[in-house]
């Protein structure tokens, strides 16, 4: 079972009020209980899972920083007597130790990662091969439950082991609050993936209540939930309604479908990240932010610096550098470096760890051929623009209107609706489909359907639509706001009266326009004869 | 100290606000049941401005805000009856109207229409139906009894709470009887009764399919017992009937089964189907119904009403109350009242048909 | 500390080097550009920076660098 809206908000009410009643040394062990509490409630027989990657993590933690511990110590105790090449023994000796801890546990919660989430998907794949050679045996799918946020608390746990391994953080002596790192309720389901050295600043030290911290908080949260309530779930309405039906919503609903889906899309998940984030904040803990207002990019390089960028610098940081700097990739390298020359050779290790990482990044997504298809669509764009980089800045030096407005914004509009193509791979988990609508779109003869009311067929009215469109209107206007910093503290510096007509206008509006209960369409309140 | 004063002005006048305005939008966003319809959706609410000193409370659905007459009942026998109906009343809704209904009266006879037992329209159950039965009960154990045992899985507890958070999208649909009734109630019922005029004979009303399970449900069967119970304790007797609706179809084996339960718990049961009864009662289903059969027209459920008044004086001991000056005084004008609505239905009745015959 | 100067200068022409001392946070050497500059730096100086050594502390300035790799090659 999973909570509904009011029992998520009656249980972070209750939460938080216990959070600054109870004596500041309980609030840390408040918010863990609250987590398993929240876990045990979405589904018990998830608890084993998240117990068992808390444990193994922790243990081999410590283990590996006891190893540091006393190689230091034994360093330092020894430091006249040893000749640097027995330093060096002595150090090799003590990271293999390391490493076999580090690799082992690393394997095990990759290893219960990809059976819960990934075994079915194996399996498919081995039958569709085994059936291409002909053989009529093929092998039963596994009936799986995919414990909630595991992606999540799975990343975030290999994320402190290599830290812990590197010597970047110290490992977490106290399992119980290792226990929290790893469960912390609002970011449990969707991230962003924190780092231990960030978290552990805020999460365990006393908070004294706040008003001003507690208020921006919540209001955080509200806005929050202005973009998923009320667009984000009224968008759903109609993308959905468009997706289950690709042979009737191509051509032109192609183009419909991509920009739909790419504003639900954001509105959902910046929306959520802001619940998160805002939940926290108001119990005074501080977790990275994981959007930067991602569809003013410039570029799709820019684009990925801004969107999701816990996980984007999850995979940057964890995945990424270690494999580029790996002596492997040396070695290919040197040797690319010998066939094809300096300028080139020295790109192509590049883009083989790109390669890896992007198509980690798709499956992670999900357990289908779709996402790792967008993995590599994006890790294509993205290697045609580096290559054509030294073309454009010719292009840009070249050219004064470069530097203009117009030609910024058109940039932006060209990357925004690069990404609303890259996003049609997440709608379709046939990619021929997705292939077939795309493709669609040019040259279609049904561009009448834009105009001819055929988009009030689709599940919204047009008060929806102008509901969306003044939603999307204030969502800009907030993103240009924050050019001139926070936006909360902008209206914090305007008079009660103001600020309180905008908090309560906004907790109006969500109420009002809210896209939720029962159908949600009360005013279609239908019936049946008696 | 004058800064922490000002900070709780500021608070509690905001809070003010909020709870103002936030009452105001919710009165205003309800369904104005009693002037837009379903007309059924205001019945609950009706009954809190009643003086409630009655002597029969029924306690059913249509079977029962259809078919009976109070005011026959009065004017025939001076009985002082009222019938707590709504649409689709299912059983346990039925028990915590009645539970409700005892906080502010004790009658001497509580009628119950035994269809409000029918398995396969509990199975059938709509949240919209829930509604119109629960929103317009005022806050007791019993509203929140009422709310329990009938929601829906994919209903909650606080969008009977706070209704706006149900209603929230009615603000597009809002007309001026929105706001002239945003805390007022147009009486649409005589006593619990909403007439309807008119003939459409019942023909040909097919048989009940056969259905895999006749049992009632242990929902059922447990509300049943709490109501009979309820009223053992209050010495109240419970009167069990079937309305002669000859639709939704009321199987044998569901008869048998209310006909084993009355002799175990001896309680009386009066089925107005049977053809007996069917024939004192003179019903007759080429006139006195005006939906082929449903339900009575206004001539039917005076019919039923007088049948039943000189069962309830004769075998349940309910006395004539016409000489009571004050009490008579009030039916006179609910007399006035239904004679008026009769003459106006009647004419609205005649124009309609001349036109369908017209065209 | 010239050689270096030269090579982040090869791969942005357009940025002083010697002053500017947000190289990361900025945003103006990207991850593609760090790994680049790894590569390079590895041959010129035969120092092996790994990934624990990719923060921002240690990228954000050449002067930065340069202390880096004065580090690593103290400690081989």
């Amino acid at each position: 079972m999973l909570f509904t809206l009011y029992e998520f908000l009656g249980f972070c009410a209750v939460l938080l009020l216990l959070y600054y009643i109870i004596p500041k040394k309980a609030q840390w062990p408040l918010l863990l209980i609250a987590s398993y509490a929240f876990y045990f409630i979405a589904g018990p027989q998830f608890l084993p899972f998240i117990a068992a990657t808390t444990l193994t993590v922790y243990l081999t933690a410590r283990l590996m920083q006891s190893i540091a511990d006393k190689q230091s110590a034994y360093l330092k105790a020894h430091k006249e007597e040893l000749s640097k090449e027995e330093k060096k023994i002595f150090k090799d000796k003590q990271k293999r130790k390391k490493l076999f801890w580090f690799v082992l546990c690393l394997l095990l919660n990759l290893g219960i990662l990809a059976t819960v989430k990934y075994a079915n998907f194996f399996i498919s794949n081995i039958n569709s091969a085994l059936t291409s050679f002909g053989s009529k045996n093929v092998l039963s799918f596994v009936n799986m439950i995919v414990p909630l946020g595991i992606s999540f608390y799975t990343f975030q746990s290999i994320g402190y082991l290599i830290d812990v391994y590197r010597g970047t953080v110290k490992a977490e002596k106290n399992v119980f609050k290792y226990a929290l790192f790893v469960s912390f309720f609002p970011q449990l389901v969707q991230g962003p993936i924190g780092r231990y050295g960030d978290m552990s600043e805020t999460l365990y030290i006393p908070h004294n209540f706040d008003s001003k911290q507690v208020g921006f908080g919540l209001e955080r949260v509200l806005w929050g939930y202005f973009k998923k309530v009320v667009i984000a779930d009224r968008l759903f309405v109609a993308v959905s309604t468009m997706i289950g039906d690709p042979s009737t919503y191509n051509g032109a609903y192609a183009i419909v479908i991509m920009l739909f889906y790419t504003v639900q899309l954001y509105a959902d998940f910046t929306g959520g990240i802001d619940i998160t984030i805002g939940l926290a904040e108001a119990m005074g803990i501080r977790l990275s932010e994981n959007f930067d207002r991602p569809y003013f990019s410039k570029s799709l390089k820019e684009y990925w610096r801004r969107w999701h960028i816990s996980m984007c610098s999850w995979f940057r940081d964890y995945l990424f550098y270690p494999v580029s700097v790996s002596k492997p990739m040396q070695g290919i390298t040197k040797f690319s470096k010998k066939v094809f020359g300096d300028k080139v050779g020295k790109r192509i290790p590049l883009y083989l760890s790109s390669a890896i990482v992007w198509f980690s990044t798709g499956i992670w997504h999900g357990a289908s051929w779709n996402f790792i298809v967008w993995g590599m669509a994006n890790f294509a764009v993205l290697m045609i623009s580096e290559e054509l980089e030294p073309l454009y800045k010719k292009f840009n030096d070249k050219f004064k209107f470069t530097k203009s407005f117009p030609y910024t914004l058109f940039r932006i509009l060209r990357t925004f609706a690069l990404v609303c193509a890259l996003n049609l791979f997440d709608c379709y988990v046939s990619i021929a489909t997705t292939g077939k609508v795309f493709f669609s779109a040019f040259g279609a003869s049904n561009y009448h359907v834009l105009f001819d009311g055929s988009l009030l067929k689709l599940g919204l009215t047009s008060l929806d639509y102008i509901i969306l469109l003044g939603g999307v209107l204030l969502m800009l206007t907030v993103s240009l706001l924050q050019e001139k910093g926070s936006v909360r503290e902008q209206i914090f510096r305007l008079p009660y009266p103001v600020r309180f007509m905008i908090y309560y206008g906004l907790f109006l509006i969500i109420i009002l326009m809210g896209a939720y209960g029962i159908g949600y369409d009360a005013s279609q309140f239908i019936y049946n004869q008696f | 100290m004058k800064a922490a004063a000002k900070k709780w002005i500021k608070f509690i006048v905001s809070a003010v606000i909020v709870v103002v305005t936030l009452s105001l939008l919710q009165a205003i966003l309800m369904p104005k049941y009693s002037v837009d319809g379903p007309f059924e959706g205001a019945f609950v609410a009706e009954y809190y401005g009643e003086t409630k000193d009655h002597d029969v409370i029924f306690v059913g659905d249509c079977e029962v805000y259809e078919n009976f007459s109070p005011i026959v009942l009065w004017r025939d026998y001076g009985i002082n009856s009222y019938i707590r109906g709504s649409a689709d009343q299912y059983i346990y809704q039925s028990y915590y109207l009645l539970e409700d209904t005892l906080r502010y009266e004790t009658p001497k006879v509580v009628v119950f229409n035994v269809q409000a037992l029918d398995p396969k329209r509990e199975a059938e159950a709509k949240e919209a139906y829930n509604r119109m039965s629960i929103d317009g009960m005022k806050w007791s154990p019993s509203k929140i009894g009422a709310i329990n045992s009938s929601m829906l899985e994919d209903e909650q507890f606080l969008d009977y709470v706070f209704p706006i958070l149900r209603y929230h999208s009615r603000w597009s649909k809002l007309d001026k009887d929105d706001l002239a009734y945003m805390f007022k109630l147009e009486k649409v019922s005589h006593n619990g009764y909403l007439m309807k005029v008119g003939v459409k004979p019942a023909e040909n009303v097919p048989e009940g399919r056969p259905l895999p399970n006749y049992e009632f449900t242990e929902k059922a069967w447990k509300h049943l017992d709490m109501m009979v119970e309820l009223c053992e304790k209050k010495g109240i007797k419970l009167l069990l009937i079937k309305a002669p609706s000859l639709y939704p179809y009321w199987y044998p084996e569901y008869d048998e089964q209310v006909v084993e339960y009355a002799e175990k718990h001896e309680l009386t049961y009066i089925n107005f189907l049977d053809e007996t009864i069917q024939a004192e009662t003179g019903v007759d289903y080429t006139k006195d119904t005006y939906d082929m059969g449903l339900h009575m027209n206004v001539e039917g459920a005076e019919k039923l009403a007088s049948w039943l008044g000189k069962y309830l004086t004769e075998n349940m001991g309910l006395t004539d109350r016409r000489g009571e000056s004050e009490l008579a005084a009030r039916w006179l004008d609910k007399i006035e009242l239904y004679e008026k609505d009769k003459t106006e239905k009647y004419e609205k009745y005649e124009k309609e048909k001349e036109n369908t015959e017209a065209n | 500390m010239e050689k270096l100067l030269e090579i982040l200068t090869d791969l942005h022409s357009d940025v002083d080097f010697e002053t500017e001392e947000n190289l990361i946070d900025d945003g103006i050497l990207d991850s593609m550009d760090i790994i680049s500059l790894i590569t390079e730096i590895s041959e010129e100086y035969d120092v092996t920076i790994t990934a624990k050594d990719i923060i921002p502390a240690n990228f954000n300035s050449a002067k930065a660098l340069y202390a880096l790799i004065e580090r690593l090659s103290d400690e081989d």
